[in-house]
């Protein structure tokens, strides 16, 4: 399962590749919606770890758009809702991801990234 | 007593394919489920596994750690990513396996951010050569084949550590005795401060198992985070 928390956290890795190589743009994807636990403290603990604009852009993306743009100071218990959702129910089935600067397509196929690079682009 | 994960969804067209947890897996676990107690003391909030194969030993930490965490799981070998997603599954434990080389693509966003890293590595000496296709085949060969003192992924895996391990972070590795382990925690010490403790041992038939348990120096894993 792909889900954006994972997403938040891939850059591409082709060789010389380094800048301007996050967020990855999804394209042509599947979603499926899985419910799963509601855990406040594990999403607090996770916020430092993520790329605001990255998150909110790629949730918009897919047609979510409960979350602010500005991350809220307030973490109040809607707003942590919305990020669990966000965060952890949406899956991506099928797709794939594009680097925003070498255009390098990493497919995603049974709701598995496929981040391994040929030969000649690894850095 | 932490159960061994439910398997039972995992056939021999599985394991023809994907490594099928041995005596070194089982030695991982008893090692984690040893440190039960410190690992949540650390309150972890990413998890890797490189080379996650069938998903036995992510599931085992998923069982001690919940959903308190994040587990990615990397594997070089598509189909092990796809036997970790289902062993994930049949363990409620939500892993999150991404298809590639120890953890590429994700160093960039995950610079010294895992908490818990854990490695059991291909260990077994082979021909290099047959090492290296063993790599390149992205099957079950590569889960094994170590190459000439069965140290070739290993060592390409412990120049990475540094930039993957949090501060506070731990990693366990499983190694052989031929694999020299005074020489690896040495070095370890040297170029990186990481300093590397035997967490377990096991005699296997002709396998002498280690688990080594590395953290940076001056961290004791009690402390908050």
């Amino acid at each position: 399962m792909v889900r954006l928390m994972t997403h938040n956290l891939l850059a591409c890795h082709a060789k010389g590749c380094t800048t301007n190589n996050f967020p990855l743009a999804l394209k042509d994807v599947q979603i499926e919606l899985r419910e799963s636990d509601f855990n406040p403290d594990f999403l607090k603990g996770f916020l430092p770890k993520l790329d605001w604009p990255a998150l909110v852009l790629a949730a918009r993306q897919l047609g979510d758009e409960t979350l602010p743009l500005q991350q809220p100071e307030m973490l109040d218990d809607e707003f942590l809702k919305n990020l669990h959702h966000v965060l952890l129910e949406i899956h991506i089935e099928e797709g794939s991801m594009t680097c925003p600067n070498c255009a390098h397509v990493y497919p995603i196929s049974n709701g598995i990234p496929n981040m391994l690079l040929a030969e000649h682009e690894i850095g | 007593m932490i159960p061994t994960p439910d398997l039972s969804h995992l056939k021999a067209e599985d394991y023809d394919r994907v490594y099928e947890p041995a005596e070194d897996t089982f030695l991982l676990l008893d090692a984690l489920e040893a440190d039960q107690e410190l690992l949540k003391a650390l309150k972890p909030s990413i998890c890797l596994e490189v080379g996650s194969g069938s998903g036995c030993v992510s599931s085992f930490l998923g069982s001690i750690l919940k959903d308190t965490t994040l587990y990615l799981c990397t594997d070089l070998n598509p189909h092990a990513c796809v036997c970790t997603s289902r062993t994930g599954s049949q363990n409620r434990v939500a892993l999150n396996p991404i298809n590639t080389s120890f953890m590429e693509g994700l160093g960039q966003r995950l610079h010294r951010s895992i908490d818990v890293l854990l490695f059991n590595p291909p260990y077994v000496p082979t021909v290099e050569e047959e090492a290296a296709q063993a790599q390149d085949g992205r099957d079950i060969q590569g889960s094994w084949a170590g190459g000439n003192d069965g140290m070739d992924v290993t060592n390409r895996f412990l120049g990475l550590v540094d930039d993957m391990l949090s501060e506070r972070g731990v990693l366990y590795l499983v190694a052989l005795k031929q694999n020299n382990l005074p020489e690896i925690q040495e070095r370890m010490k040297a170029h990186y401060g990481l300093e590397g403790e035997v967490a377990l041992q096991r005699r296997a038939g002709r396998e002498h198992l280690f688990i080594l348990r590395f953290r940076r120096s001056q961290q004791t894993l009690c402390k908050d985070p």
